[in-house]
């Protein structure tokens, strides 16, 4: 009552800033708001922006390391040169070197030309065999070598161009980067446009960039991921092997049997601190202990394997312990009623309810561990490796092995810039298998996770 | 025998066993499961149990004592000098193994029977030949000692592999035979098992400790070596990087402590600032909508390997701060510099910062904020004045965190701060890290005895021990300042 008399008495002069006109003081808090605002929007525009960034530079710089520029012309396999025996007795077809069949490759080329009309003027004979790639003869050999049958016909083959021409179809060479390049001229990249022309030359995709092995410098055209991709293949199959039974081992000693004690508390502190060891000291340990205290081979499977399970070893127990913990207590607690023992409520019931989440944790595990390098280096699987490893059965393992993400620093290391559109390409590889890892998890989690 | 035929005997026993197991316990109940005292499968089990275990246990010490056992036997051939020298030592017992395999490889392919094996003597012609014939190739040529050595060590091996054999399958023969014998309706089967499968339980979860344990001895070891050829002062105090395969190398630490300060000060510059703000607009800001696109597309960065990011310094950034920065005001002419190191490890970076800085502003109570805005103060006044002080203590825990990282990293600085050892303020030169110099130091063919290679362990001790610091430190920050809600 009092109220309504109080201001029936006594009306006061309404203020002239109301809550909707502004006045000065409002008008710079607000401006702040706005600006503190606009502070939040810049920082999420600015890291989603350098992120397409990044992914369109590495996509723009490394789709075109799918496609290679191929020479295609008709090869006589003559018999007399290839065979001379002629009895197709695979000892004799050995001796012939990649040096006779380099030859035979460029005589054809010059042939195919004449026949087509092709000019080479400005060119020596040298020059013009010269834009095949140096592992086009060793390519023809080991197919001749497989199927000696093939001595005798002529055959449309498809080799690589080299490098610099394959670079000139996909701009980046140019006739004047020609002109101070040694291993190409400015005349070779015109015989390259008419060849284009006349349909012999021209850009196709290329499988061997994911089943050759490395080549070197002077080779960027025939190497490829396929040693990479077996390494990293054979090294995350031997993670999840011995990183899963440990990881959740100790994660259910931890989760549901451990006494609340020094000892225990020894270990979570260990597990949290190695979480957050930087990923070189890993490959350290990996060099002292494995390599130079076991006696295990450097550059192999094997080793890295071993060093990124300890490495691992923490995000999993982490993860497998939290889906531990999401099983409800009152599982546990039908099951101990039923007069089930500890052991058997844990591995009869908890763990199979927390099996998705365990697997989905792992799956995440691994797609980090996929990108690993650095401690890779260290171990030596940084080193050139020529020759797949033999299979998982005959120790391959334990032969030396490059793994994806390696092979892409090892790749940005070289000089030839045709390295750093292969290095993009097997970024791209690489992301494509996390792509398809993290989608395994998303889905395994959208399937089978539960609400209690 | 081989390992494989050992391991696939136990295979066959722990099946036979499991099975005798199982039938021998039901058979004592008469086959009456209710009189057994566990289920019948966990007398099999403990069958299995006893079969294998043991005898593993016994084949891994045996594996790890032999070869120790077979150079202390071999020394004897040796001149008392040499065996005392820890580096001459290895290196003459790694050439008696080599002989040794290579003799093993000419016999297996004919080209000597075993009789010759053992009989070959440098008198009669080079060893080295012979083996180079079956395609062993041998740095140099074979002296006698090494040759008896070979010899001696070829003949301990086969007498260990015999011995070795023989005890793993007469353990697991008697452990076998133990686990039958013990096995009747009373006998407490799953109570072994399962103690058996607690041991195992605990004996993972130790492998934490024991990965601890292996990065702390082993680069101590390599460490205090590295300290007796060098001193500590001069490598802690050192203010010149410049290492000589040659001898003579001064090797400071200081140059390299300060470009990896700097680009982590870089980093941080860039890192914060962005990752905070962006925590803030998507805890505070943001409709559920946006935060569910968003969030997970700020994530997708932390999921990008590391290299991926050094190449995106390498060719991207890095000229791209040559071009437009650093050339056109005189600073510098390298595409690998400080600040491409730095923006980069910063961009990694805004995840982690941000993911953790949105917990913990979520994790501030609500009634607060409404306490604020109640009082008439706009959003940002009650981000700025009450919230963030909220937050403060897991802010800084995080900041930390990420700094540790950004110390850490290897890759991007490998690929974008260049090789350079400097202590020089301008951000636009090219720096060098201690994680990039323990790269270049332990790549390629290196041996374990210079000082240049060993150097790489203490900077890995002094990484780990400041990486290992500010994680200590944040934890206790976070723990010491946290504020408790209801």
């Amino acid at each position: 009552m009092s109220d309504i008399i109080a201001t029936g008495a006594a009306v006061p002069a309404r203020p002239k800033n109301s809550i909707l006109v502004e006045d000065k003081l409002m008008k710079k808090r607000n401006a702040a708001e706005a600006r503190f605002k606009a502070y939040g929007i810049a920082a999420i525009a600015i890291s989603l922006a350098t992120l397409a960034i990044m992914l369109w530079t590495i996509f723009s710089d490394g789709v075109s390391a799918f496609r290679q520029a191929t020479l295609t012309f008709p090869v006589t396999l003559d018999a007399a040169k290839l065979d001379p025996q002629g009895a197709r007795n695979p000892a004799d077809l050995v001796k012939v070197t990649t040096v006779g069949y380099g030859t035979l490759l460029t005589t054809a080329f010059r042939a195919h030309l004449q026949e087509k009309g092709v000019s080479t003027e400005g060119l020596d004979d040298k020059a013009v065999g010269d834009m095949i790639s140096k592992a086009a003869p060793a390519q023809l050999r080991d197919s001749v070598l497989a199927n000696p049958s093939l001595i005798g016909t002529t055959k449309d083959i498809s080799v690589y161009a080299t490098g610099r021409i394959d670079g000139f179809l996909k701009g980046r060479v140019t006739m004047q980067t020609a002109e101070r390049d040694a291993n190409v001229s400015p005349e070779q990249l015109q015989l390259a446009d008419r060849l284009r022309e006349a349909g012999i030359l021209k850009l196709q995709f290329n499988s061997g960039f994911l089943t050759n092995t490395d080549a070197s410098d002077q080779r960027p055209e025939a190497s490829g991921l396929g040693v990479a991709i077996i390494g990293s293949l054979y090294m995350m199959a031997l993670v999840a092997l011995m990183v899963l039974p440990v990881g959740v081992a100790a994660s259910i000693y931890l989760e549901e049997f451990a006494p609340k004690n020094r000892f225990t508390d020894l270990i979570e502190v260990n597990i949290s601190n190695l979480a957050a060891v930087p990923s070189i000291v890993f490959g350290i340990l990996g060099l002292a202990i494995f390599i130079n205290f076991a006696g295990l081979p450097q550059s192999s499977s094997l080793v890295g394997a071993l060093v990124i399970t300890l490495m691992t070893l923490p995000t999993i127990i982490i993860a497998t312990r939290a889906a531990l913990r999401a099983v409800p207590p009152s599982i546990r607690d039908a099951a101990l009623g039923v007069g089930a023992s500890k052991m058997q409520t844990v591995f009869h019931h908890v763990l199979p309810l927390a099996a998705p989440g365990i697997l989905t944790g792992t799956i995440l595990g691994l797609a980090s561990a996929l990108g690993e390098t650095a401690p890779l280096l260290l171990i030596g699987m940084v080193a050139f490796v020529a020759n797949y490893p033999a299979g998982p059965l005959e120790g391959g393992v334990m032969d030396p092995a490059t793994a994806l993400p390696v092979q892409v620093y090892s790749w940005a290391a070289r000089s030839d810039p045709a390295f750093i559109e292969r290095s993009s390409g097997a970024i791209i590889v690489l992301l494509f298998f996390l792509v398809v890892m993290n989608a395994i998890a998303i889905l395994l989690r959208r399937r089978f996770e539960r609400r209690w | 025998m081989p390992l494989v035929l050992i391991f696939a005997f136990l295979a066959v026993l722990a099946v036979a066993g499991y099975v005798l197991g199982r039938r021998r316990a039901l058979a004592s109940a008469d086959g009456n499961i209710r009189a057994l005292h566990s289920l019948p499968g966990y007398y099999g089990w403990h069958a299995v149990v006893m079969a294998v275990i043991p005898a593993v246990l016994a084949l891994a010490v045996w594996l790890i004592v032999q070869p120790l056992v077979i150079e202390r036997q071999l020394s004897g051939f040796f001149p008392p000098e040499i065996v005392a020298d820890d580096a001459q030592r290895t290196l003459v017992m790694a050439d008696v193994r080599r002989v040794a395999a290579g003799l093993d490889v000419a016999v297996a392919q004919g080209a000597l029977t075993a009789d010759q094996a053992d009989r070959i003597r440098t008198e009669f012609g080079s060893v080295r030949d012979r083996l180079a014939e079956v395609g062993v190739a041998l740095g140099a040529e074979v002296t006698p000692q090494v040759l008896a050595a070979a010899q001696d060590y070829r003949a301990l091996a086969a007498a260990g592999g015999i011995g070795r054999t023989i005890l793993t399958i007469v353990i697991a023969l008697a452990g076998f035979a133990y686990a039958l014998m013990v096995t009747n309706k009373d006998f407490r089967a799953r109570n072994r098992v399962e103690s058996v499968v607690l041991a195992l339980l605990v004996l993972a979860s130790t492998i934490a400790i024991l990965t601890t344990v292996g990065i702390v001895l082993s680069m101590l070891s390599e460490s205090l070596r590295f300290f007796t050829m060098y001193p500590a002062s001069e490598f802690f105090f050192g203010l010149t990087w410049s290492p000589n395969f040659r001898g003579n190398s001064e090797l400071g630490l200081a140059p390299l402590l300060w470009g990896t300060l700097y680009i982590s000060l870089v980093s941080m510059i860039v890192a914060v600032p962005i990752g905070l703000f962006a925590a803030i607009y998507l805890a505070e800001y943001a409709s559920p909508q946006t935060r569910a696109y968003v969030k997970p597309l700020i994530e997708v960065i932390a999921g990008i390997p590391t290299v991926v990011f050094g190449l995106f310094a390498l060719v991207t950034v890095g000229p791209f701060l040559r071009d437009w920065f650093a050339q056109p005001t005189g600073l510098g002419n390298s595409g690998s510099s400080v600040m491409t190191a730095g923006i980069v490890i910063g961009i990694l970076n805004i995840p982690f910062i941000s993911s953790l800085a949105d917990d913990i502003i979520n994790a501030v109570p609500q009634s607060m904020r409404d306490g604020s805005l109640g009082l008439g103060a706009t959003k940002s006044e009650t981000i700025r004045q009450v919230v963030l002080p909220a937050a403060l203590p897991g802010i800084v825990g995080a900041v930390l965190l990420a700094a540790s990282r950004a110390i850490g990293e290897t890759m991007i600085v490998t690929m974008g701060a260049g090789a350079a050892a400097k202590l020089d303020l301008n951000p636009f030169e090219a720096m060098t890290t201690i994680t990039v110099k323990i790269v270049s130091q332990l790549t390629g063919d290196t041996e374990f005895n210079s000082p240049e290679t060993l150097v790489a362990f203490a900077l890995g001790m002094t990484l780990f021990v400041i990486t290992l610091g500010l994680n200590v430190f944040a934890l206790w920050i976070v723990r010491k300042y946290r504020e408790q809600y209801e």
